[in-house]
C-alpha cells in the first residue's frame, strides 16, 4: 500500500540525510520525498511518500519516530487528506499538435508557462496520480522533460500537524 | 566563568561526573589533551589503537552504566573508533565519544585527516552532533550525556572541530542543570491498562515462561526481575545479553535459549502457552525460524523502544515502558489483587521442564588427555566461586562461557551479542577494571580473537590492571571450523590459525606473567596459582580440544524443536 507520511522535523543540517540514510539503511521504500521549512524556521515539513504493507509501515513510522531530529510525525494516509504534487513537463508542440497539447492541458487544468515554436512547458498541480495521467496522456514521442515535486499532504478538517 | 573551547569539554565531562575518558591524541584534539594535562580531576586512559578505546569505554559502561567516554582525533582515529562504536549500539550501551575535527573552514576542502565523520558514524550511533560555535558546546555536551543514557541507551558521537576549542577564544560556561528537547521524550512509565492486561494474561497460563534479555541489565531491573519470577513460580530463560539478571544457578533458571541455548530453554519456548519477554528484542540467534516460534503462544513483551516491538514477531499485548517501573507495576498489581498462578498446571509444566532436563544437554565427555574447553570453564566457575567480572571475546569460548559460567549477578557477564566483534574482550576488560579496581576481572578469549587487539597488554602494563586472561587456545577459528564441518563436508577454508605467537613470551614481553596449561589434571591448580597473582596480570595459555564443537545447537533458520544435542545426535529432534 501507498502511504503519505507527513514529518515535522529540527531544521538542523544533516536531518534529511538522517531520513534518507534509515530508508536505504532498512531497505524501505522512498517514492518521493519533499521537504521545506516552516513557518517557524527552526521545523522542516517533510513529506514522504512510501509503499510496504502494514507490518513495514508500522516499522517505518516508529523507527522515524525513533530519529533524535523527528519532532512529530502523522500517517496521512490513515485519514482523510490532500495531497497535491507540481509538475512541469516541457513538451514537443509542433505544427499538428500544437492546439491538442492545448486542450489536453486545459482538460488537467495545466497552465502553459513557456512557448517556443517549437515546445510548451506545461505547469500542472494536482494528486500524483492525475499528473501519472496527464503524462500518459501525451502521446510518449513529443515528451522532452519532467520535472516533479514529489508529494506534500496535509489533513482535511481543523486538526493539523504542528507542536 | 570564562573558558576557552577545550576547557569547556573537559569541564562538562566533569560536571557529568565522569571519572575515566578512554582516548589517543592526535592533531584535531590537542587542545583538548592540552586541558586534560592541566587538571585532575578526570582522569585520561591511553589505549594503544582507538578501537581499544572504544571497547573500554564500552566495558566500564556494562560494568557500572554509567556512560563509557571517548577521546579521539580526527580522519584515522575516528574511523578506527566506528567499529567499537557500532558495537556499543547494536547492544544498546551508553557512550559519548568526542572526536576531534579539521577546523571548520577547512570542513569539505579533503583537508589533511578529513573524514565525514558524522556521516560515517550516522546509522551506528544513536545520535550524532557537529559542533560548530563554542557557545554551543556545553548545551551540546549536555544533549550528548542525556541521549546516550536514557531510553533506550546507546552511543552519541560528538564531532568538534579544531578551532571551536580553541585556548585563546574564551565564553561564559555555564553547564545547563537539564535539557528539554522537543523532539526527544523517551517514555518512562508504561501503560497501566496494558499492564493489567498482562498480569491476567500471565497469571492465567498453564505453560508460561519469562524470557529475559539485556534491557532488564540496562534498565538496573534485575531485583525487579528476581521477585516476579519468585513470586509467579514461573521458569525463565535469559538471552546471552541477559545472563545474570536473574541468578544463573537458580532452580527456576532453565538457562540460555537460542542457537545455543539448553534443551529445556529451547523446548519450553515451543510449547509454552504465554511468553512474558522483558527488555529482549526477538534477535534471530533467539527465535530461530519465525514461523517456528512459539507457535502456541500468546505474547507479552515490555520494552522501552517502541520499534522492537512487533519488529520480528507480533506481540499480543506489548507495554512500552522502563522494565523497571513496569516491573514494579505489575508487582503492586500482583500483590493488590491476589492473583495466583493455576498451581496445578504449574506444577504439570515443571515436570515437563524437568523430564527435557533430564536430558542434561549440556554434559560433554570427559577427558583426562585433553583439556575440553568446557570443563576449562567449569573449572574456572569452580576456582572463582562463579565471582568474576568476565569479559569474552567472539566465538565458540564464549558460547562455552555463556553456558559452563553462570552469573548470579548482573553487570559481570561482558559480551559482544549483536556484532559479534572479535578483539572486543581484553579492552573491555580494562574498562571494566578501571571501573571496579578491587574486583577480579578475567577476559575469555581464543587466539585468533585476542590478536585483534593484543596492542593492548600494554595498556594494561601502564596502569597496572592485573586482569586475567583466559585463552582456549584451540588453534582454530573453531566459531567458523564448526560451522564448515556441520555446513561445508570439512572444508577447513582459512579457518585454521597458523602462525601463531607463543602466548607466554608474548605476555611476558609486554611485562607480564604468561602461563600454559595443557593438562586437564593440572588446570585448578594453575587457575588458583593465577587468581592468586592479585597484582598481576596472568596471560594463561589454556591448550584444549581443537575438534570440540559447542552443543546444542539449532542451525539458522531451523525451530526451537530442532536442536543438535551432540556429533551424535545430529539429528532433528522432534517433539515426542
Ligand atoms: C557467536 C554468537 C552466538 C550467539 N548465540 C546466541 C544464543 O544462542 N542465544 C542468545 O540469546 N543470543 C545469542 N547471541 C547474541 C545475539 O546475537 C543477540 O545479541 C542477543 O540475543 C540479543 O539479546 P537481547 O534480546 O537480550 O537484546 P539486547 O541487544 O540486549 O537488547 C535489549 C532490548 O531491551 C530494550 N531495553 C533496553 N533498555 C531497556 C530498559 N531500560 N527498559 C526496557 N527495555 C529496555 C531494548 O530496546 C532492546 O529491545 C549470539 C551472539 C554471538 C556473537
Ligand atoms: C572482527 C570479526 N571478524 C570476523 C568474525 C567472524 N568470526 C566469528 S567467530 C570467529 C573465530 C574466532 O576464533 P577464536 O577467537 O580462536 O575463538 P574460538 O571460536 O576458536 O573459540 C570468527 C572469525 C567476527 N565475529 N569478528
Ligand atoms: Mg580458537
Amino acid at each position: 500500500m501507498r502511504h503519505i507520511i507527513s514529518i515535522l522535523m529540527e531544521n538542523e543540517a544533516g536531518a534529511l540525510s538522517r531520513v534518507a540514510g534509515l530508508f536505504t539503511a532498512r531497505g524501505y521504500n522512498i517514492e518521493s520525498l519533499s521537504v521545506a521549512p516552516t513557518e517557524d524556521q527552526t521545523l522542516s515539513r517533510m513529506t514522504l511518500v512510501t509503499i510496504g504493507d502494514e507490518r513495514v509501515i508500522e516499522q517505518i513510522t516508529k523507527q522515524l519516530n525513533k530519529l533524535v531530529d523527528v519532532v512529530k510525525l502523522v500517517d496521512l494516509s490513515e485519514g482523510i487528506h490532500i495531497e497535491r504534487e507540481m509538475m512541469m513537463i516541457k513538451v514537443r508542440a509542433e505544427m499538428g499538435m500544437r492546439e491538442e497539447i492545448k486542450r489536453l492541458s486545459d482538460i488537467f487544468r495545466g497552465k502553459i508557462i513557456d512557448v517556443t515554436d517549437t515546445s510548451y512547458v506545461v505547469e500542472m498541480t494536482g494528486d500524483s496520480s492525475k499528473l501519472d495521467s496527464f503524462v500518459r496522456a501525451i502521446p510518449e514521442e513529443l515528451i522532452i522533460e519532467v520535472v516533479r515535486t514529489g508529494a506534500s499532504g496535509i489533513s482535511r478538517g481543523p486538526k493539523a500537524l504542528t507542536l | 566563568m570564562e573558558l576557552s573551547g577545550a576547557q569547556i569539554v573537559v569541564q562538562s565531562l566533569k560536571d557529568e561526573g565522569v571519572e575515566h575518558v578512554f582516548g589517543y591524541p592526535g592533531g584535531s584534539v590537542l587542545h583538548i589533551y592540552d586541558a586534560i594535562f592541566q587538571q585532575e580531576d578526570v582522569r585520561h586512559v591511553l589505549v594503544r589503537h582507538e578501537q581499544g578505546a572504544t571497547h573500554a569505554a564500552d566495558g566500564y559502561a556494562r560494568a557500572t552504566g554509567k556512560p563509557g567516554v571517548v577521546l579521539v582525533t580526527s580522519g584515522p582515529g575516528a574511523t578506527n573508533a566506528v567499529t567499537g562504536i557500532a558495537t556499543a549500539h547494536l547492544d544498546s550501551i551508553p557512550m559519548v565519544v568526542i572526536t576531534g575535527q579539521v577546523p571548520s573552514p577547512l570542513i569539505g576542502s579533503d583537508a589533511f585527516q578529513e573524514v565525514d565523520t558524522i556521516g560515517i558514524t550516522r546509522p551506528c550511533v544513536k545520535h550524532n552532533f557537529l559542533v560548530k560555535r563554542v557557545e554551543d558546546l556545553a548545551e551540546t555536551m549536555k544533549k550528548a550525556f542525556h541521549i546516550a543514557n536514557t531510553g533506550r541507551p546507546g552511543p552519541v558521537v560528538v564531532d568538534i572541530p579544531k578551532d571551536v576549542t580553541d585556548p585563546n577564544i574564551k565564553v561564559p560556561y555555564e553547564y545547563p542543570s537539564k535539557v528539554k528537547m522537543r523532539s526527544y521524550s523517551p517514555v518512562e512509565k508504561g501503560h497501566l491498562g496494558q499492564i493489567k492486561k498482562a498480569v491476567e494474561l500471565m497469571m492465567g497460563a498453564k505453560r508460561p515462561v519469562i524470557y529475559s534479555g539485556g534491557g532488564v541489565v540496562i534498565g538496573d531491573a534485575s531485583a525487579e526481575l528476581t521477585e516476579l519470577v519468585q513470586k509467579t513460580g514461573f521458569p525463565i530463560t535469559n538471552t546471552l545479553m541477559g545472563l545474570g539478571a536473574y541468578p544463573g544457578t537458580d532452580n527456576q533458571n532453565i538457562g540460555m535459549l537460542g542457537m545455543h541455548g539448553t534443551y529445556e530453554a529451547n523446548m519450553a519456548m515451543h510449547e509454552t502457552d504465554v511468553l512474558v519477554a522483558i527488555g529482549a528484542r526477538f534477535d534471530d540467534r533467539v527465535t530461530g525460524k519465525i514461523a517456528e516460534f512459539c507457535p502456541h503462544a500468546k505474547i507479552i513483551h515490555i520494552d522501552v523502544d517502541p520499534a522492537s516491538i512487533s519488529k520480528n514477531v507480533r506481540i499480543d499485548i506489548p507495554i512500552v515502558g522502563q522494565v523497571k517501573s513496569v516491573l514494579n507495576d505489575m508487582l503492586r498489581i500482583l500483590t493488590e489483587r491476589e492473583i495466583l498462578a493455576d498451581a496445578d498446571a504449574l506444577d504439570a509444566w515443571w515436570k515437563q521442564i524437568e523430564s527435557w532436563r533430564a536430558v542434561k544437554c549440556l554434559e560433554y565427555p570427559k577427558s583426562d588427555e585433553v583439556i575440553k574447553p568446557q570443563f576449562a570453564v567449569d573449572t574456572l566457575h569452580k576456582v572463582t566461586d562463579g565471582g568474576l567480572y568476565l569479559t569474552s571475546d567472539v566465538g565458540q569460548h564464549q558460547m562455552f562461557a555463556a553456558q559452563y559460567y553462570p552469573f548470579d549477578k548482573p553487570r559481570r557477564w561482558v559480551n559482544s551479542g549483536g556484532l559479534g566483534t572479535m578483539g572486543f574482550g581484553l579492552p573491555a576488560a580494562i574498562g571494566v577494571q578501571m571501573a571496579h579496581p578491587d574486583a577480579t576481572v578475567a577476559c575469555i578469549t581464543g587466539e585468533a580473537s585476542i590478536l585483534m587487539c593484543i596492542q593492548e597488554l600494554a595498556t594494561c602494563k601502564q596502569y597496572n590492571l592485573p586482569l586475567k586472561i583466559i585463552l582456549l587456545n584451540n588453534g582454530y577459528m573453531g566459531m567458523v571450523r564448526q560451522w564448515q564441518e556441520m555446513f561445508y563436508e570439512g572444508r577447513y577454508s582459512h579457518s585454521y590459525v597458523d602462525a601463531l605467537p607463543d602466548f607466554v613470551e608474548l605476555a611476558e614481553s609486554f611485562g607480564h606473567v604468561g602461563m600454559r596449561i595443557d593438562k586437564p589434571g593440572e588446570l585448578a591448580a594453575g587457575f588458583e596459582e593465577a587468581f592468586s597473582r592479585k597484582d598481576e596480570l596472568v596471560f594463561i595459555d589454556v591448550v584444549v580440544d581443537p575438534s570440540e564443537n559447542v552443543y546444542p545447537m539449532i542451525e539458522a533458520g531451523k525451530g526451537h524443536h530442532q536442536m543438535h544435542l551432540s556429533p551424535q545426535q545430529a539429528t532433528e529432534r522432534e517433539l515426542a
